[in-house]
């Protein structure tokens, strides 16, 4: 979406260069520049100090750092914790793998997650002791998988070239492994209704970024078909979910979708919303494709036509790919509203992220707390969402750099 | 179903290797594919509802509604039928969606600006407010706002803000003008003032015809009509001695305000949610569209010693509008239908109604039809509007 | 990097595939739509005539074997599916409340924990589905719950044209108003001009407009979906007064934050008898419902209770040994095992000891039986002979 076109001509004053030359320049350098300046000054500093203040004052805390599990795994029973943890392992290793191989961005989030279980582990120290206490302590497992992503990380640079392909390869086996994994594949099954918090967030949007995908991008050769059949079904699909807003099509998926089937078939919640979010995403999604599908200049399609290509070999050989790299910063822009189009499930009843942060405000222990512990449960999630969405989006730029450097 | 041509070719190829037949074969596999799909759907929903008595019509849209809706533009009551209390939900949803996407649109470019401004300061602090607000979730922000307005003092110890603007948790109330005993003596004068400034504008047209000249007047013909329009509400004030629109200034009375008008916590957290986070997207809409002008035009206004503030008005931002319309309509269109999120903080919406109206019902199909219709209608409505401006726009360019 | 990108594409390709592999197990009727949707046909116009479900033909179950019921109704579905699904509150304490380790309790969740217990002798094979009061018909009328047990009032226009089929009342309400002491309001008639919270989807909703409507006061509603944030507006002081049901006040008011500073108003506008529902139609798995309910008040007059079962069913009285399933087919014309009864006390208890249990002397509520007594104790709650 928006692109960091410019890059900020001033930086910020270098120590022993001078200063009061700097700030006329950039603060100060009108009467209007002066005032905005000491305005905004006045307000960032009392929006800061304000909130640091209630930050370390606050006692509301507990409400969130009491409910760590219900934030981060929902109502998923204690004794099958492993399951989370081990999927997390998974990714963990998958992660450190590729960004030994591929350094750049992959080794930024490899960085990133480490530092960020590690983070969680000083947090977690913090915390009462689990009741009833796990076999294994959460700080453990936090701190063994920051251990196997540095492990992966060694690995993957000693590995180097040849390991790129059969790290591919994983990453696609991952998502459907760790649906396994957490489904309970072998032992006792975890129902679907107990997955919850920020695990079900994250797997409603890893698996409607990875459906709608190659749906929107079928919907988009559909739409862009000679087939006028094809077309007209593509443009009626897109232009229909478009115009209605994403609670009417979770609320049809959530209490009207047994309607249209069978009484003997019964689809899991979780699963008709990973639909619903996916049919949504895949729509938008498909107008962002086509729209980088328009930017193939016909020279190409011409020329892969002349050198003897079907149609089919044209579309995934040639034009695909350059629209799909045309629009990548887009298509990262629209899985960031995904992730965030999540969120919406926690009024249809789901217990997500959003939703945990609901029910630990109405939780009676948090009464006699003046004014509600929203506060500082809301941050928590906030944070939470804020970092991976901010992660996505840094990384899309990035991409998008390298990218137009190789072009160039 | 279009039988497939009979084949023409001189050499023959087998029909399976034909594209055209293999086209219209698809084609047809598709299409009964789909309507299969789609039938099936269709049949088990009735044969569904038809066992619990339940087949969809649209007979309840007459019947009165009997419950009460919070706030309305236009007067309800609960013996108003259903198809009624549907209209207030759009109307609702209508009247938070303008003034979300005018409220929206000032931020927005007032961000987008601060974006790219001289001033360290203001651009950092912009670009870490967008970073923000537009890497959390919108419900979120929402339910955040509504537990804000929660916060604020109880009705008795109402923030007052010169006796005209109370902020207290159960909204906002402030002062409005309400239409006097003597606002039909001004009537007229309003079709006066409308009618000179149609005037002068089209003459002045006329005039800028004739010399083959650009000109503006827009401006004067504004002007115009306001002193019209002013000077008729002087003198029926004075001859009246009443004036014909008067201050109605909130009072509180034993439970809420009274006089003025309220916007509800419900109204004014969805507002703020929906401003604050599609005004960030609008923003950087206007960030690049400003980018996107080239650096020559700036530099020639420059010379040409236009002021920055005229740079930007005059030069740039009427060129970067051109690219900045189909974002920003998507912008708006995202905007009316998060409007649908309402139901989370308990402003009637149409959504909302909607599920009360299914609710007490019984007509689930019919209902969610009729409301998915209905953001449809918006969404399109909006869509060709904003073409034809944008088309408009683009004229502008010779 | 075009060459990878390529894979990725494919891959992702393939994933949808796999995805779609991976999904079918759960959907496994949708390629057969002819064989699914015929015998919904003919069900819909033997509905009319089955009142009297015919007994099934298959032998009376031995043991505790779940019998086979008439085929294509809703009892068969749960019983292949191996669990009810039962449509429940879960911000309501003592009706409907799910705790912070997830665990489901009330009086209602309860009622369908006993049907449960009859359908399978397993109280716990049921998932619970939260609702709003929004959604609550909806999820009936669509199927997507098999009974909804949540603190849902018996209106005619329920019972008709929103398309359920309503059980016998649970528990026998009125709606009430709690106001703030301070405000000074002792009767509706105070509140003029006033602020009321209340949800929607409510008869609540619709009592309140009638009854000021009657005493022409003028008032704004102020609602909320979520019955949760309606109290909380009220606890901000975002109204002056919150209605719904009187026992739902009582329940509310232990969550305030300061629940002495609240009281509930001595006017009662409405009656609320509340009970379980079905979708209309299946006069079979309506008829279940009914005697589970029934079962328990029964339980109560006959004051078996989960722990001195033992001792009833060696008993030499004909009705208990009927009631209990020791002898006789009870059951079996109502699609039910002949011991359901059994079954229900001796997991969730009769009516007495679910009342206690959720909303009795006990618990912070201690409402007293009141109309919810037996009718031999002046109550309201009677149960047609089992036999």
């Amino acid at each position: 979406m928006a692109t960091e076109v410019s890059q900020s001509q001033t930086r910020a004053p270098q120590p022993g260069i001078d200063v009061p030359g700097w700030l006329r320049k950039n603060l100060f350098s009108t009467w209007y520049n002066s005032l905005i300046s000491v305005v905004l000054l006045v307000i960032v500093v009392q929006v800061v100090t304000g909130f640091f203040q209630w930050a370390f004052t606050t006692e509301g805390w507990i409400a969130a750092a009491s409910n760590g599990r219900l934030i981060l795994v929902g109502r998923y029973p204690a004794a099958e914790l492993w399951r989370p943890q081990l999927a997390l392992a998974l990714v963990a290793i998958l992660l450190g793998l590729s960004g030994g191989v591929w350094r750049g961005i992959a080794q930024a989030l490899t960085i990133g997650f480490a530092g960020m279980m590690l983070v969680l582990t000083a947090l977690w120290t913090q915390l009462p002791p689990a009741n009833p206490p796990a076999p294994l302590t959460t700080e453990l497992v936090l701190v063994g998988i920051a251990a196997l992503v540095g492990g992966a990380y060694a690995a993957g640079r000693a590995g180097g070239e040849r390991l790129r392909w059969p790290i591919i390869v994983g990453w696609f086996l991952a998502y459907p492994t760790i649906i396994m994994i957490l489904q309970g594949f072998g032992g006792t099954a975890v129902p679907t209704n107990l997955w919850g918090g920020l695990m079900l967030t994250m797997l409603l949007s890893v698996s409607g970024i990875v459906l709608s995908f190659p749906l929107g991008v079928l919907l988009a050769l559909g739409r862009r078909s000679s087939l006028p059949v094809v077309k007209f079904f593509c443009v009626v699909y897109i232009e229909l979910i478009r115009g209605v807003p994403l609670i009417t099509v979770l609320f049809m998926a959530q209490l009207m979708l047994p309607l249209f089937l069978p009484s003997e078939v019964r689809i899991d919640a979780v699963v008709r919303a990973v639909v619903a979010v996916t049919l949504f995403s895949a729509a938008y999604l498909a107008e962002n494709v086509r729209g980088g599908l328009q930017s193939i200049p016909k020279g190409q399609v011409e020329a892969a036509r002349a050198l003897g290509l079907n149609v089919v070999k044209t579309t995934l050989l040639i034009t695909l790919p350059q629209a799909l790299k045309a629009v990548i910063p887009v298509l990262v822009g629209q899985f960031i509203s995904l992730f965030k189009d999540t969120s919406l499930v926690a009024i249809i009843g789901l217990l997500d992220l959003l939703g945990v942060a609901r029910a630990i405000n109405t939780q009676p222990e948090w009464l006699g707390f003046p004014g509600g512990v929203w506060r500082e449960t809301f941050f928590v999630v906030a944070v939470i969402y804020w970092i991976f969405s901010f992660t996505m989006s840094r990384s899309s730029r990035q991409i998008e750099a390298n990218l137009n450097r190789g072009a160039r | 179903m279009a039988t497939a041509a009979p084949p023409v070719q001189k050499t023959t190829i087998p029909f399976w290797r034909d594209t055209r037949i293999l086209a219209v074969l698809f084609q047809v596999l598709f299409v009964i594919i789909v309507v299969g799909v789609l039938w099936f759907f269709y049949t088990t929903m009735m044969a569904g509802l038809r066992q619990a008595n339940l087949l969809p019509s649209f007979a309840f849209l007459s019947q009165p509604a009997s419950f009460s809706i919070g706030e309305s533009v236009i007067a309800y009551d609960p013996s108003n039928t259903y198809g009624y209390a549907l209209l207030i939900g759009v109307l609702n949803t209508i009247r938070v969606a303008i003034a979300g996407v005018i409220l929206a649109t000032i931020i927005g470019i007032i961000l987008g600006i601060s974006r790219l401004s001289e001033n360290w300061l203001l651009r950092n602090v912009a670009t870490v407010y967008v970073e923000i607000v537009r890497n959390v979730p919108l419900l979120l922000q929402l339910f955040m706002w509504l537990a804000l307005t929660q916060t604020f003092p109880r009705q008795q110890d109402s923030i007052s803000i010169f006796g005209l603007i109370y902020l207290h948790n159960r909204g906002v109330t402030m002062a409005w003008p309400v239409t006097g005993s003597d606002f039909g003596a001004w009537v007229p004068w309003l079709w006066l003032g409308l009618l000179a400034g149609i005037a002068f504008y089209v003459v002045r047209r006329i005039q800028f015809a004739r010399r083959d000249r650009p000109g503006v007047a827009m401006p004067q013909a504004f002007l115009l009509a306001g002193a019209v329009v002013a000077i008729g509400y002087v003198f029926v004030g004075l001859s009246n001695g009443e004036w014909p629109l008067s201050l109605s200034i909130p009072e509180l009375q034993r439970f809420n305000f009274v006089g003025g008008i309220g916007l509800t916590p419900g109204f004014a957290a969805l507002l703020a949610g929906l401003v604050i986070y599609t005004s960030v997207f609008i923003g950087e809409i206007v960030r690049s569209g400003i980018q996107a002008v080239n650096k020559g035009q700036r530099e020639a206004a420059r010379a040409l010693g236009l002021t920055p503030g005229q740079t930007l008005r005059l030069v740039i931002f009427p060129q970067a509008l051109r690219i900045m319309i189909p974002p920003m309509t998507s912008q708006y269109l995202n905007l009316t239908k998060n409007s649908s999120l309402a139901v989370a903080v308990g402003y009637p919406d149409l959504f909302s109604i909607a599920g009360t109206t299914l609710n007490q019902t019984g007509q689930t199909v019919p209902v969610i039809m009729m409301v998915m219709a209905a953001y449809l209608t918006v969404s399109l409505v909006t869509s060709l509007f904003m073409n034809w401006y944008n088309k408009r726009i683009q004229l502008v360019e010779r | 990097m075009k060459r990878q990108l390529l894979i990725v594409l494919v891959g992702a390709l393939a994933m949808i595939l796999a995805a779609c592999g991976g999904q079918t197990p759960q959907a496994p009727a949708s390629p057969a739509p002819a064989d699914t949707v015929a015998p919904a046909a003919p069900a819909d116009t033997a509905a009319p005539t089955a009142t009297e479900a015919p007994p099934a033909t298959t032998a009376p179950p031995a043991g505790g074997e779940t019998q086979q019921p008439t085929p294509g109704g809703r009892i068969q579905t749960i019983l292949t599916r191996g669990e009810l699904i039962c449509g429940v509150n879960q911000v309501l304490p003592g009706f409907g409340n799910v705790d912070s380790a997830g665990e489901f309790s009330g009086f209602d969740v309860d009622f369908c924990r006993a049907t449960a217990a009859a359908l399978f002798d397993d109280p716990t094979a049921v998932q619970f589905r939260p609702l709003t009061a929004q959604e609550r018909f909806t999820a009936v009328q669509t199927g997507e719950v098999d009974v909804l047990i949540r603190n849902t009032t018996w209106t005619l226009t329920r019972d008709g044209s929103v398309g359920l089929d309503f059980g016998p009342v649970t528990f026998y309400d009125g709606q009430g108003m709690m106001v703030r002491i301070d405000s000074g309001i002792e009767t509706l008639e105070d509140m003029e001009g006033a602020t009321i919270c209340v949800q929607s989807g409510t008869t609540t909703e619709l009592n309140l407009a009638d009854n000021f409507r009657a005493i022409g006061v003028n008032f704004t509603p102020q609602v909320f979906e979520d019955a949760d944030q309606t109290a909380a507006a009220y606890d901000a002081g975002q109204c002056d007064g919150f209605t719904t049901d009187k026992s739902g006040l009582v329940s509310y008011q232990t969550k305030l934050a300061v629940p002495a500073d609240h009281k509930i108003l001595d006017v009662t506008m409405s009656k609320e008898p509340l009970g379980p529902s079905v979708l209309q139609g299946d006069a079979q798995w309506a008829d279940a419902i009914n005697w589970v309910v029934l079962a328990t008040i029964q339980a109560e007059e006959f004051g078996i209770t989960s722990e001195n079962i033992g001792d009833f069913l060696t008993s030499d009285n004909p009705d208990i040994r009927r009631f209990l399933g020791v002898e006789g087919e009870l059951g079996q014309g109502i699609g039910l095992p002949n011991d359901f009864a059994a079954r229900i006390i001796s997991s969730v208890g009769n009516y007495e000891e679910i009342y206690n249990r959720n909303l009795g002397p006990e618990t912070p509520f201690n409402l007293p039986r009141g109309q919810n007594a037996l009718y031999t104790d002046g109550g309201l709650l009677y149960s047609p002979p089992f036999r």
